[in-house]
């Protein structure tokens, strides 16, 4: 099976030869067809670059893309069969719901009745039948996502690119979303990649996923892979705020002297008296399904994460912590 | 604890105002609105009401009395066929001048719009502006020597044995005369000229506000740049295109000077304004007149709103 997209050594620098910017540095992707993909990182971390890359809006200045085998490097955004919802929305203003999901298909010369019929399933498809004749400045944040996303997948692409398309979202409608291009994603076997600084939002949608720092991918994998088995302490750190463990603290909690990282759900409270593990409780945070218990031992702050119902020691006091040897995850890298 | 107030105290005249401005926030309003309304109404529309008041009356033919009954008769006059010539000259003078400016002005706002950027936005206002800081009849008297027989345009047409076709252009019956400075095309080009700015500034606004990302998602969905431009790019721009194009339009039709200076003497609304409110004395056929560009920009307008133009505002 061929890949939807890959990346070949791929490189995106701005500014002069002599003091680049290195946004895409070197880097290497292959994304399955009909999977989710979510490129995962902090802002400047490349990730909307390589997004940029795969439409056609950024030419890379070293290495090579291919779309489903075929080299891009000299092929135009409207001739590559790759459509992108903008972190924007970007809906013509000028145009009604209809029109502006009809678009990617009056440009193609299709006549208006069957454009018509088109954006009226595109619209069913997300939900928003009787919408066609608003203008975009008559919907709500969320309607206008849907139409967004309407308009990307009349065209029926090879690929779909999501810029950061929940960003504009509140919470409640971030997630019914989420649950929404999944099964979308589902259903229609169309290759999603989807970039995103959230990594809840990455790790519950992804099939995999990339993690990018600097230009560069820190990690490719399944969410349970990068979440379990972080390879580096950035990836560790950004993805699910683990606890990056020092070699020296590493060695204390019973392992070997390398960097290691432990999630804080795999941290127990246990009684101070007797146990090699103990610190000091320096602060609570209650997160309502649960409560972050901060503890200072050997120098380094732990995080803890306790489950709602369990007695909360008090800032200042002592305690002792246990864990499941193999919720330690040493990494190789550092 | 920090032992501060939690009230402030009041410190004199402009707390107390603002306090009043505060309770009472359509004082403030009104207070802000009342002296530019009364200009507006008292001496813009008061006048303007005047004009057309004075465009019902009619002239005594035989004393040049202005008689202060209300008659059509003065309209009626409009539409002597020399008066209707001059009616129809200077239309399609200012639509020639406004599509002129249209298709200069849109490559420079164009560029002004999504890729100048610090300094060259600022060289950009200046090269805008700066034509504006001369008087204007400088400019056209400028003109008329540049495009005089004698001027740089047929000495340099000369040069480059381009002459041939300056000539053929100026053979042209219609927009061609026995040099560019007394040519229907000189007084085009002078007219296109000083009125530019006025059509690259509100063009410019326009684009500006048309984000990138609409661009992309354009070309993103299989547009070329054509299509972009056709259906994207230039229904946004409308709005200013049409602010462009009422100051182009209008100015170009209340214009008295350029076609005097340059050009055949051939007359225009703003001339025959000009001397019928002068030397003839007839001053309800001039206000007539004046009323004629009133009626042609409202027409304008409405089929532009009736064709869309203002849809992206």
């Amino acid at each position: 099976m061929t890949a939807a997209v890959e990346f070949q050594n791929v490189s995106r620098h701005f500014g002069p030869p002599s003091a680049p910017v290195r946004a895409v540095d070197g880097v290497d992707l292959t994304i399955a067809e009909g999977s989710f993909f979510a490129m995962l990182g902090p802002s400047g971390s490349g990730k909307t670059t390589c997004l940029r890359l795969i439409s056609g809006f950024e030419k890379p200045t070293g290495g090579t893309i291919r779309i489903f085998g075929q080299d891009v490097s000299d092929i135009p955004p409207n001739r590559r069969n790759v459509n992108t919802v903008f972190q924007d929305y970007a809906l013509f203003p000028h145009m009604n719901v209809r029109d502006n999901v009809g678009y990617g298909l009056m440009v193609k010369g299709i006549d208006r009745r069957t454009r018509e019929r088109r954006a009226e399933e595109m619209l069913s498809l997300v939900k928003l039948e009787g919408y066609g004749d608003r203008k975009p400045a008559q919907l709500s944040g969320g309607q206008r996502q849907r139409v967004a996303l309407a308009r990307a997948l009349v065209n029926e692409p090879k690929v779909l690119l999501l810029d950061e398309p929940l960003g504009a979202l509140d919470l409640k409608l971030r997630e019914a979303m989420q649950d929404e291009l999944k099964a979308l994603q589902t259903r229609l076997g169309i290759t999603f990649v989807f970039v995103t600084h959230d990594q809840g939002e990455a790790l519950s949608m992804a099939d995999s996923l990339a993690v990018f720092n600097e230009g560069k991918i820190a990690q490719i994998g399944t969410p349970a892979e990068v979440y379990a088995r972080p390879s580096t302490r950035f990836v560790a750190d950004f993805v699910g705020s683990s606890n990056v463990l020092s070699p020296e603290v590493t060695r204390a909690f019973g392992g070997p002297q390398k960097w290691s990282s432990l999630r804080p759900e795999a941290l127990r409270l246990t009684p101070a008296d007797g146990v090699a593990l103990a610190g000091t409780v320096t602060s609570i945070r209650y997160l309502g399904a649960g409560s972050r218990i901060s503890v200072m031992l050997h120098g380094t702050e732990v995080a803890a994460l306790l489950p709602a119902g369990q007695p909360l020691p008090e800032p200042g006091t002592t305690v002792g912590l246990s864990f499941d040897p193999a919720a330690l995850h040493v990494m190789d890298q550092v | 604890m920090s032992d501060a107030p939690a009230i402030l105290p009041e410190r004199g005249i402009a707390d107390r105002l603002t306090a009043l401005f505060w309770r009472h926030p359509r004082l403030l309003l009104a207070v802000l609105l009342t002296p530019p309304l009364l200009w507006l109404g008292v001496v813009y529309l008061g006048s303007l009401f005047a004009l057309l008041l004075q465009s019902f009356y009619s002239i005594d033919e035989f004393s040049g009395v202005v008689k202060e009954e209300f008659t059509l008769k003065t309209y009626a006059e409009l539409f002597r066929a020399q008066n209707m010539d001059i009616i129809l000259r200077t239309l399609l003078m200012s639509a020639a001048v406004t599509i002129g400016c249209a298709i200069i002005a849109f490559p420079i706002a164009y560029f002004a719009a999504r890729f100048a950027r610090g300094k060259w936005k600022a060289v950009f206002y200046l090269g805008v502006m700066l034509p504006l800081w001369s008087s204007y009849l400088v400019k056209v008297y400028a003109w008329k020597l540049i495009l005089a027989k004698e001027g740089i345009i047929t000495w340099a047409a000369d040069g480059v044995g381009l002459s041939m076709v300056l000539n053929a252009i100026l053979a042209i019956p219609g927009i061609g005369g026995n040099s560019l400075s007394t040519s229907p095309l000189g007084t085009f080009i002078v007219f296109v000229y000083v009125w530019l700015p006025y059509m690259i500034l509100p063009m410019q606004a326009a684009l500006e506000r048309v984000p990138t990302s609409m661009l992309e998602a354009s070309a993103d969905l299989g547009a070329s740049k054509a299509q972009t431009f056709r259906t994207v790019i230039l229904p946004l721009a409308m709005p200013g295109v049409i602010a462009g194009s009422i100051f182009t339009f209008s100015l170009t039709m209340g214009d008295y000077i350029i076609p005097q200076i340059v050009g055949t003497s051939a007359r225009f609304i703003g001339l025959a304004v000009y001397q019928l409110q002068g030397t003839a004395g007839n001053i309800p056929l001039a206000a007539a007149f004046a009323v004629v560009p009133i009626v042609i920009m409202l027409i304008y307008l409405t089929i532009a709103k009736r064709k869309g133009a203002f849809d992206a505002l």
